[in-house]
C-alpha cells in the first residue's frame, strides 16, 4: 500500500474540501482499502466519514417511506426492523450480501460506490484494459463474467452492487451532497441515474461530481398491491457474486399487473432497467407463461461475448423466477 | 524375542479407538503458533519482485535506488539479467526492510527492464497434425516419430523434404541404428541437409503410442462402444497457510529457519548448497502448517532469499510469507488432464478395450501422465498422452498426483459404457471388479456398504431424472487406489526414572493428525495414558523422519514408533522383573503399571517400575523400515469408493452437493476420529474442484486471471452437503498394518460428482469444474463439446 493522509471529519461540510483533487472518502472500507493494498488505486488522502453522525440512522415514516443513511452497515440494515417489515425484499437482499464479517462493516453508501469485480481491473489493468494495440483486453481475453446488456464497450464490466437493481426496482432515490455545490448543497437523482457507463479509462461509473458524497438514499412507501422479489443465480451457496441477478416490483390491480420495474444486475455496467420485460408484463396476470414472456424480452436485446454466451440464459432464469418468486409462485429453482 | 507385530484387538486401549487429535484445543483456541505467526524483536519483512510477464527476458536490473532507501536493509537479484522467466509471477529481486510497506516501496523503486517473449498458456485440445512439421526437423521431432512408429517411408520423406536442425555424430547414427531404426533412415539422416531449428518450439510433448492386446480386433468384436470427452482444468493447492519462511544468523556459521514444509527433515540440505554452508550448521522449525498438499517439499527461491537477506541484513531475521495472489500464481498447481476415451465391453458387461488421446499441461515441464485407464487392467488397449508446455507456475504434487485426472476419466467413461448398455453402474463395475487386480477384494467389501449408505437401489435411476420441474437429481460413483508404504523414520523413545516418556522424531503434523497417532501407538504400546507422554516434532535436531507426501507419513512414524516403544518396554521389563520375581517375558504393561501376566496381583505401578531403570534415563531408537525387527508394520495399496448424490438445476446449470458417501480402507486405522476427519476434508477438497475450482490464464496477457478466493472459488460450508464416512476395519484389513490415507479419498470426489451430474441431467458435462457454463453448454448440445 502507498503512503497516504489520513484525515476524520466530523462533519458533512468539511469533506468536499479535504477530499480536494485526489482523495477518497473512506466508509467501511470492505472495497477501497483492499483496492489500494492491490495497488488498483493510489489515493493521497483518506476522508474518513464515520464519525459524521448525521449520515447513520434509519427511518421509516409512512408517508415518506424510508430514509437509509449511507453510514448505515448492510447487517444494520438488514436487521432493521421497519425494513423487515414493509421491504422484507431489501432486508432478504442484504443478508445475501458477501459473507457476515462484510456486512458488519459494509455500508449502503459504499455498496453504491463500489468498484467492479472484472478481473483485469483488479489486477491493475484497468477498468477499459487496453492490449499493446490498442484492443480491448476482454473481448480478446477471458470475459466469462463480463456484461450481456449495455455492451457496446469500451466498458464490459458489470455492476457489482446486488442491492442496487432491488432498490432501483422500488424507486429509490439516491440524495448527493457537497459544500462545493450551489444552494443546500444536495442533490436528489433516481438510483439509476447515479449510474453511468463510462465512456473512457479517465470516467467513472458513477455520476459524482467531485467532492460530492452520498449522504442517504430513500425508498419511496411500498403500497398495498405491491408485489416485489429479487433473485440471484449463484454457484456457490456460500459468499459469492452472482452470475444474473433480477429485481421486479409488480403495482398490482387485482390479479393483472398494472405496472412493473423489472431491473437486472450483474448482466451489465449498470444495473440494466429493462422497459421491455416491464412491457411484457403489464395488463397481464403472472404466469410461468408471462414470466418467461418477460425474461425473453429482458435479453432480447442482450449481445454475448466470446465466453458469456451462458449468461443470458442465467438471466432469463433470474428474470422468470424473480417474477414467480413476487407473485408469491413457486419458480422451481434454488436446487 | 521382542513382538513388534501390531497387537490383537483384544489388547489395544487405544489403538483403533475413536480419540481426538491431541493438539486440537491448542489450534481452535489460536494458540498454535504457525510459520507466518513467527514474529521476533527485530524481524525484517522480505518481499520479492516478480516478473509481470508469462515470457520474458530480464535485460537490466537497476536497485540502486531501493538500496539507498531508508530502512532497507538488503536487496538481492535472485534471476540476474539475461535469464529467460517462463512464467509471470517468476521472483526477480528480493529486499529485506524495516517493515512491510518499507518493503514494498523499495520494490516499486527497482528498475527492471524485460524482453517480452511470446507467451502460451492454452491447454485446449492439441491439434491432430502435430506431428506434421514444416520446419527442420529437431532431434526431438525425430525421436518422436521412430517412437510412434512413423512408417520409415513417411520419416525419410520428411526428413528430405525439411532437412534436420541437429547434427547426428556416427555415435548417434550407429545407436540409432541398433536400437532398430531402419538403415534406410540411418542413411537419410546421414545424408540430410542441416538447417537452424525454427525459434519457435511447439509447446506439445508426445508419448510414443502404447499398445497392449489388439485394440483394433477388440473394438470391432464388442458388443457395444461408447466415446466421450472427458477431463479436468488447472487448479492450485490454494494453502489456507501461504508459502513463507523466516531465517536467522545466530552466528556468520549457523542458521535458523522457520518454516511452513511438508519437508523437515529435508529442508536443510536443500537450502545448505545454495548457501554454500554445512547442512548440519542449519537448524529447521516449524510446529504447525496451514496447508501443504503437496506443494511444500521445497524451500523454495523465495525462502533462500531470505536466507540470503538475512546474511545481508548482519543475521537479523527475515521473513517471507507470500499475498495470496503469489500463493495461487507460482506456488502450486496440479496439472491439467483432459482426454478423447473410446472404450468397449462384451455382451455381458466385460470392459474389453480402451482408447485414449490424453492431454493436459502441468507448467513449462509439461505435466505427469495419468495412469489410465485407472483401476481397471483392460486388456487391449492403445493410448497416448501429449504433455503441454505452457507459460504458467510449474505444476506441483497436489494430493494423489495424476490419479484425480485418471479418475475423472476412466470412471466417466466408464459409467458412459454402461449407460449404452443399460446397466447399473454399480452392477457394471462390479462384474468388472476382477480388471482391479489385487484390490478386487476389497472394492467386493465395500461397494455395497457404500450402496447401502447411499440407499442406492432406492434413489438411483438410469440417465435422465424425468421428475418434473428443473431441478433434476443423480447419483454417480467412483473407486480409487493409492500406494501408501510409510515413509524412513527414526524414532527417539526415552523413558525417565520418574515414568514421563519423551519422544523426538524430526517429522510434521500437516493437520492430518500425524502428532496424535505417534502418541497413540507409544501410550497403547506402553500400557500408559496419553498424557503421561512428551512428544517433540518440528525441529531437525531430532532423528530424521520422512517427508509427508504420497500418504507415507502414517506409515512411517508408527512403524518406527511402535518398534522403539517395544523396545523400551521389553528393556524395563528386564530391569523390572527381579523386583516382580518374574521373567521379563512373563510381564505385560497395562493400565498404567507393569504386571505378570499369569499373576496380576504381581505389579508394580508405571512410575514405581520406571524407578527401576536406575539414575539415567533411558532412550531407545526404533527405525523404519528395519528388516532386523520383522514383521513390516506398513502397507500398500488401498481401496475406496465413493457416491455422490447431487441436483442440478437445468435452468441455470447450478449444481449442488446433497450428500457424498466415502467407504475407504487404509490397513490398520489407529485412530478412527482422525481418519474419518481426513476423509471428510478430502471430500471437501474434491467437492470444491469438481464444481468451482479452475486456474484461470488470460490468453491475452499469459497472467493468472483469478489469484485471490473471489474468482477463484473453495466450497463452503452451505455448498458441501451431507457427508458419510466408513472406515474399514477388522480382519482383512488390520492385518495389513498402516497405510497412509491423504491421497486416497481425494481422488474420486470428481468422477463421482461428474457421473451424479449426467445421471441427473441424462447428458455428459465433459470437464471439470462442472461450471454453470458448462452445464448449460452440454445440455444445450447433448455434451459432445467442451465449454471453456
Amino acid at each position: 500500500m502507498r503512503p497516504f493522509e489520513y484525515v476524520s471529519p466530523t462533519n458533512k461540510e468539511q469533506v468536499a474540501i479535504l477530499l480536494g483533487e485526489r482523495g477518497s472518502i473512506l466508509a467501511g472500507g470492505t472495497d477501497l482499502l483492499a483496492l489500494m493494498k492491490d495497488d488498483v488505486v493510489a489515493p493521497e488522502r483518506l476522508v474518513n466519514i464515520k464519525h459524521i453522525d448525521s449520515l447513520r440512522g434509519i427511518s421509516y415514516q409512512p408517508g415518506n417511506g424510508l430514509r437509509i443513511g449511507a453510514l448505515t452497515t448492510i447487517a444494520e440494515f438488514a436487521e432493521d426492523a421497519n425494513v423487515r417489515r414493509y421491504y422484507p425484499v431489501l432486508a432478504d437482499a442484504a443478508n445475501e450480501v458477501a459473507s457476515p464479517q462484510i456486512r458488519n462493516l459494509a455500508t449502503i453508501g459504499g455498496n453504491m460506490c463500489q468498484r467492479p469485480r472484472c478481473w483485469y481491473f483488479r489486477n491493475g489493468m484497468g477498468l477499459m484494459a487496453k492490449t499493446a494495440d490498442g484492443k480491448s483486453m476482454v473481448l480478446a481475453g477471458d470475459n466469462r463474467y463480463a456484461a450481456i446488456l449495455g455492451n457496446a464497450g469500451p466498458a464490459y464490466f458489470v455492476s457489482p452492487s446486488t442491492l442496487a437493481p432491488v432498490l432501483i426496482a422500488l424507486g429509490a432515490k439516491i440524495r448527493l451532497y457537497s459544500a462545493k455545490a450551489a444552494g443546500s448543497g444536495v442533490r436528489e437523482l433516481p438510483l439509476e441515474k447515479s449510474f453511468v457507463i463510462p465512456k473512457s479509462e479517465n470516467e467513472l461509473e458513477h455520476d459524482l461530481k467531485p467532492g460530492e458524497m452520498v449522504i442517504e438514499i430513500v425508498v419511496p412507501p411500498p403500497s398495498q398491491d405491491l408485489k416485489a422479489a429479487s433473485y440471484e443465480v449463484r454457484q456457490r451457496a456460500a459468499f459469492d457474486w452472482p452470475l444474473a441477478q433480477a429485481s421486479v416490483a409488480l403495482e398490482m390491480d387485482g390479479s393483472a399487473v398494472k405496472s412493473a420495474r423489472v431491473v437486472l444486475g450483474h448482466v451489465a455496467p449498470i444495473p440494466w432497467i429493462s422497459p421491455e420485460a416491464a412491457q411484457a408484463l403489464v395488463g397481464k396476470s403472472i404466469s410461468p407463461d408471462t414470466a418467461m414472456a418477460a425474461a425473453n424480452a429482458a435479453v432480447a436485446q442482450a449481445k454475448p461475448l466470446s465466453h458469456n454466451k451462458y449468461k443470458i440464459t442465467l438471466a432469463k432464469a433470474a428474470v422468470k423466477r424473480a417474477i414467480l418468486s413476487a407473485a408469491g409462485q413457486s419458480a422451481g429453482g434454488a436446487a | 524375542m521382542s513382538e513388534y507385530k501390531w497387537p490383537d484387538p483384544a489388547t489395544r486401549p487405544l489403538l483403533g479407538k475413536r480419540i481426538s487429535r491431541v493438539d486440537g484445543p491448542v489450534k481452535a483456541s489460536g494458540r498454535a503458533k504457525y510459520t507466518y505467526d513467527y514474529n521476533p524483536n527485530g524481524l525484517l519483512a522480505g518481499k520479492i519482485l516478480r516478473c509481470p510477464h508469462a515470457h520474458a527476458r530480464i535485460v537490466s536490473i537497476d536497485s540502486s535506488a531501493a538500496e539507498k532507501m531508508a530502512g532497507v536493509k538488503a536487496v538481492k537479484v535472485l534471476q540476474p539479467p539475461g535469464t529467460e522467466i517462463f512464467w509471470a509471477g517468476d521472483e526477480v529481486v528480493g529486499v529485506a526492510a524495516v517493515d512491510e510497506s518499507t518493503a514494498e516501496d523499495a520494490i516499486r523503486a527497482i528498475n527492471v527492464q524485460y524482453e517480452v517473449l511470446p507467451h502460451f498458456v492454452s491447454d485446449a485440445e492439441p491439434p491432430t497434425n502435430i506431428g506434421a512439421n514444416n520446419g527442420p526437423i529437431s532431434r526431438d521431432d525425430f525421436e518422436d516419430m521412430e517412437d510412434n512408429q512413423v512408417p520409415d517411408e513417411q520419416v525419410i520423406a520428411s526428413i528430405k523434404a525439411n532437412g534436420i536442425s541437429f547434427k547426428p555424430d556416427d555415435k548417434y547414427l550407429k545407436d540409432a541404428q541398433a536400437s532398430g531404426v531402419d538403415p534406410k533412415v540411418v542413411a537419410a539422416l546421414r545424408a540430410a541437409k542441416y538447417a537452424e531449428a525454427k525459434t519457435s518450439r511447439s509447446p506439445y510433448k508426445k508419448t510414443a503410442v502404447q499398445k497392449q492386446g489388439d485394440p483394433d480386433k477388440a473394438f470391432t468384436s464388442a458388443a457395444a462402444v461408447s466415446e466421450g470427452l472427458y477431463g479436468a482444468s488447472c487448479i492450485t493447492h490454494c494453502c489456507l497457510e501461504t508459502h513463507g519462511m523466516a531465517s536467522e544468523w545466530p552466528s556468520d556459521k549457523d542458521l535458523v529457519v522457520h518454516v511452513s514444509t511438508q519437508n523437515l527433515s529435508g529442508i536443510a540440505p536443500q537450502v545448505s548448497e545454495p548457501l554454500g554452508i554445512p547442512a548440519g550448521n542449519i537448524q529447521v522449525l516449524q510446529q504447525y502448517i496451514g496447508g501443504g498438499f503437496g506443494s511444500k517439499f521445497s524451500p523454495d527461491r523465495w525462502g533462500i532469499a531470505t536466507a540470503q537477506l538475512s546474511k545481508a541484513a548482519g543475521g537479523k531475521p527475515v521473513k517471507i510469507m507470500l499475498e495470496r495472489d503469489s500463493e495461487q500464481k507460482v506456488a502450486g498447481m496440479r496439472p491439467s488432464g483432459f482426454a478423447r476415451v473410446k472404450i468397449a465391453a462384451d455382451k455381458d458387461g466385460k470392459l474389453v478395450a480402451w482408447e485414449s488421446r490424453s492431454w493436459g499441461t502441468g507448467g513449462v515441464g509439461g505435466g505427469g501422465t495419468p495412469p489410465l485407464p485407472y483401476i481397471f487392467e483392460i486388456p487391449n488397449q492403445r493410448k497416448q498422452h501429449i504433455a503441454i508446455s505452457t507459460n504458467q507456475g510449474s505444476a506441483r504434487a497436489w494430493r494423489a498426483p495424476n490419479h484425480p485426472q485418471a479418475a475423472v476419466i476412466t470412471m466417466t467413461a466408464i459409467e458412459d459404457l454402461a449407460t449404452k448398455m443399460n446397466m447399473d453402474p454399480v452392477d457394471f463395475i462390479t462384474g468388472n471388479l476382477e480388471l482391479t487386480g489385487p484390490r478386487e477384494k476389497i472394492y467386493r467389501d465395500e461397494l455395497p456398504i457404500a450402496a447401502e449408505l447411499m440407499d442406492w437401489k432406492k434413489i438411483w435411476h438410469s440417465r435422465g431424472d424425468k421428475s418434473p420441474g428443473p431441478i433434476k437429481r443423480g447419483l454417480g460413483l467412483s473407486l480409487h487406489t493409492w500406494g501408501g508404504r510409510g515413509h524412513n523414520s527414526d524414532c527417539d523413545l526415552t523413558i525417565h526414572p520418574d515414568g514421563s516418556v519423551e519422544i523426538k522424531m524430526a517429522t510434521q503434523d500437516l493437520g492430518t493428525g500425524c502428532r496424535t497417532i505417534i502418541m497413540i501407538v507409544a501410550a497403547d504400546t506402553l500400557g500408559i495414558p496419553l498424557d503421561n507422554i512428551k512428544l517433540l516434532i518440528g525441529d531437525s535436531r531430532y532423528p530424521v523422519s520422512g517427508a509427508s507426501g504420497g500418504s507415507t507419513t502414517s506409515g512411517g512414524v508408527t512403524s518406527s514408533t511402535r518398534r522403539a516403544a517395544v523396545d523400551a518396554r521389553d528393556q524395563l521389563f528386564a530391569k523390572v522383573a527381579p523386583a516382580l520375581k518374574a521373567q521379563p517375558e512373563e510381564l505385560e504393561a497395562v493400565n498404567a503399571a507393569v504386571r505378570v501376566k499369569s499373576d496380576p496381583s504381581r505389579s508394580l505401578r508405571w512410575k514405581e517400575a520406571c524407578a527401576k531403570i536406575g539414575a539415567m534415563p533411558m532412550t531407545i531408537r526404533g527405525k523404519n523400515p528395519d528388516k532386523s525387527k520383522p514383521p513390516d508394520l506398513t502397507n500398500s495399496g488401498v481401496g475406496g469408493v465413493q457416491m455422490a448424490d447431487v441436483s442440478v438445476d437445468t435452468e441455470t446449470g447450478i449444481v449442488r452437493v446433497n450428500k457424498m458417501v466415502a467407504v475407504q480402507d487404509c490397513g490398520l486405522v489407529v485412530d478412527v476420529k482422525t481418519a474419518e476427519s481426513q476423509v471428510l476434508g478430502a471430500l471437501i477438497m474434491g467437492i470444491s474442484y469438481a464444481l468451482y475450482e479452475e486456474k484461470i490464464l488470460d490468453p491475452v496477457s499469459g497472467r493468472m486471471l483469478n489469484p485471490n478466493m473471489e474468482f477463484y472459488r473453495l466450497a463452503g460450508i452451505a455448498d458441501i452437503g451431507e457427508m458419510k464416512v466408513h472406515m474399514m476395519t477388522g480382519k482383512g484389513y488390520d492385518e495389513r498394518g498402516v497405510i497412509g490415507l491423504a491421497e486416497p479419498p481425494v481422488v474420486s470426489p470428481g468422477a463421482a460428482i461428474s457421473n451424479a451430474v449426467a445421471n441427473a441431467i441424462g447428458v455428459r458435462v465433459p470437464f471439470l469444474p462442472l461450471t454453470p457454463a458448462r452445464v448449460l453448454e452440454a445440455l444445450e448440445n447433448g455434451g459432445t463439446h467442451a465449454a471453456v
